[in-house]
């Protein structure tokens, strides 16, 4: 099927109750929050508008609680991470509201447990057709340089770029949802990276979340890269799968996170312990 | 592995006990834990075994409530029928615990275990449940812990698509190494047929039913069919909203309010829409924390806010369902009660009037 589904994320955008939407084109800095939503400050926008509103209105009015809005908005998450992703910023998606919508940010670092909240604007667009290629994303945020990580990050950087002490791991998070503080800025990066994946195997039929670091290993640095082999398990929520994948993955403060090699990894089928397993 | 302290206000030996509420349990301190309960209160508490698993093992329930000498209405709530979402039975736990904590003290909890008898299932698909606590390997682990058929390989049914509720339809995969694989037939498996064989014996009794999932954050209503409506579709709705605004009063979390094809995916042959179908009234699907920042491995220390929040919806849903009964059946027989003498003292009033009537004319 050659159909195509424009989706927009609801923020500052939909109006509710009312059926026009307004895009957003290009990748510009989000308009000011005591601007009314509903305004259209140039000519052209509206010929735009009118389009997308045809096309909106023939496939609904996007509902904030519902599935299309959540998977649509947990896509743009992935794309922001691959975007502004590090070891020290993951970025979650907090709620899709209606009217002024709020794509929460939560900035982790390891001084302050909080979550800083950013307001994102995008436009999503799932490709249809016999060749299944990724979603593509545009989106602009506010608010999401508040927390300055740097520091963070450049310490990390210089603690394990020197090869003499490569660090690996595995369980992140463990079965009890633990993690060694010292793991979680790996957990992060591990996130980051699955967040490549992600975003490119997403659809309008999945819900993709990374449900666990199975192992990563630090490989020799190159190019100023950090770079890690790491085993992720992703489970996508509409069919229930564990997906694993292993993943070739750089960093640097400059650079950000590079996802260089990706393997899907078979289900195994023969790794099942036997039946009598007793507790 | 931190396990969090508490403030001063509860004694070291409540303390202690509360500790064991904000970790994870295997199904032998499961078990055990159901013997304790059972020993401490032993007036209403009681157990039964309402099942066999594939692998032969017993499924049991808490049955908690004040006896009575007559026949008492119900709640059901189920836990852990999906292996790997072990912040479901550590809610049933917390569940228990709270209401066995409380009821003497607090007048609606007292009322509630009076009128009602509330059957707890901690732990559903027990098989399943063990094999996740096995290695870390197997943590991420769903169905039962049946073998395919046929010639596949790969184990186990998702016990959650093997009602007999639309059973087959969408949302379920026919083939067997899959998550939502939904079985050879319906009831194929043991632990579905359990839950069925319980809930057809006591259909009249049972006002509300909740299973208890994670993770999405959501309370989900009848039907997983997108083409199927239930018939109060307005009450469950408003009942649900109703528990989501007493969940985000605890902690701030918000729980999405919706049919499953609405909010998460069309599915068939879960026990919520069975539930429904045999015609009780108010059934839901429960999916907690958190939204996948962890997903199934949700951290210990988050078992204590995750289960107050829930703890708090589960109640709003209860105490909807326990006024509903009691207060509106008290409503008829007082209204009954009115409108019988008032057509008395109509009808005094008319023959009276008659009477008169007669004799003036006479």
């Amino acid at each position: 099927m050659g159909w195509t589904l424009l989706i927009l994320l609801v923020v500052l955008t939909v109006v509710h109750g009312n059926p026009t939407v307004m895009v957003r084109t290009g990748s510009g800095p989000t308009v000011g929050f005591d601007q009314h939503p509903n305004s259209v400050p140039l000519g052209e926008d509206i010929q735009t508008t009118t389009e997308v509103v045809e096309e909106v209105m023939t496939t609904g009015v996007l509902n904030p609680s519902h599935y299309p809005a959540r998977r649509a908005a947990t896509v743009v998450q992935h794309y922001l991470n691959t975007r502004y992703g590090s070891p020290y910023r993951w970025i979650f998606l907090s709620t899709v509201h209606s009217g002024s919508a709020e794509v929460g940010v939560e900035v982790e670092d390891q001084h302050t447990l909080g979550s800083v909240s950013g307001q994102c604007s995008a436009e999503l667009f799932f490709p249809g057709g016999e060749g299944q290629s990724a979603p593509q994303v545009q989106a602009s945020c506010e608010g999401l340089h508040q927390s300055n990580t740097t520091a963070q990050e450049e310490a990390f950087y210089q603690q394990h770029r020197a090869s003499n002490n490569l660090v690996s791991g595995n369980n992140i998070p463990d079965s009890y949802g633990h993690m060694e503080p010292s793991m979680k800025p790996f957990w992060q990066l591990g996130g980051v990276a699955s967040s490549f994946i992600m975003l490119r195997e997403s659809n309008e039929s999945t819900l993709y979340n990374m449900a666990q670091v199975a192992n990563f290993t630090q490989l020799e640095t190159e190019k100023d890269q950090l770079r890690f082999n790491y085993h992720v398990l992703l489970h996508e929520m509409i069919s229930q799968e564990i997906i694993h994948w292993k993943l070739l993955v750089t960093w640097s403060p400059e650079q950000g996170v590079q996802v260089l090699q990706t393997e899907l990894q078979p289900k195994c089928h023969h790794c099942e312990a036997p039946p009598n397993t007793t507790n | 592995m931190c396990v969090s302290m508490y403030s001063a206000v509860w004694s070291r030996e409540e303390t202690t006990e509360r500790n064991y509420y904000t970790r994870y349990h295997n199904m032998s301190e499961i078990t055990a834990w159901m013997e304790q309960m059972k020993r401490e209160n032993p007036d209403v508490v009681s157990s039964m075994v309402y099942g066999q698993t594939y692998e032969r093992r017993n499924i049991t329930l808490l049955k908690i409530g004040l006896s009575s000498t007559v026949r008492k209405k119900a709640i059901w709530m189920d836990c852990g029928i999906h292996a790997r979402e072990w912040i479901a039975p550590a809610f049933c736990q917390y569940f228990v615990r709270e209401i066995l904590r409380t009821y003497k003290t607090d007048t609606k909890v007292n009322e509630m275990m009076k009128n009602l008898d509330f059957y707890i299932t901690p732990v559903l698909n027990v098989d399943g449940y063990i094999y996740s606590w096995h290695n870390e390997s197997t943590r991420l682990w769903r169905k039962s812990r049946s073998p395919g058929t046929g010639g596949c390989t790969c184990y186990g049914t998702d016990l959650n698509r093997n009602f007999y509720a639309n059973w087959g339809m969408v949302g379920v995969s026919t083939d067997c190494c899959s998550e939502t694989y939904c079985g050879t037939k319906a009831l194929s498996e043991s632990e579905a047929w359990a839950v069925t064989d319980m809930l057809g014996k006591m259909r009249e009794d049972i006002l509300a039913f909740l299973t208890i999932h994670s993770y999405s954050q959501l309370i989900l209503v009848p039907y997983g069919h997108p083409n199927i409506s239930a018939p109060n579709y307005d009450e469950l709705m408003e009942v649900g909203l109703g528990a989501a605004k007493a969940i985000k009063a605890v902690h701030g979390m918000d729980y999405t309010v919706g049919t499953s094809p609405d909010v998460l995916y069309a599915n068939s042959g879960s026990s919520r829409d069975f539930a429904r179908l045999i015609g009780i009234p108010l059934s839901f699907t429960f999916e907690l924390r958190d939204k996948g920042e962890h997903g199934f491995e949700l951290p210990e220390d988050q078992i204590q806010p995750t289960c107050e929040e829930a703890y708090a919806g589960a109640q709003h849903i209860i105490t909807y369902t326990h006024d509903k009964a009691f207060y509106s059946y008290a409503a008829t027989v007082t209204a009954t009660l009115w409108t019988t003498l008032l057509a008395a003292w109509v009808s005094s009033a008319i023959l009276l009037t008659i009477i008169c009537m007669y004799k003036q004319v006479k």
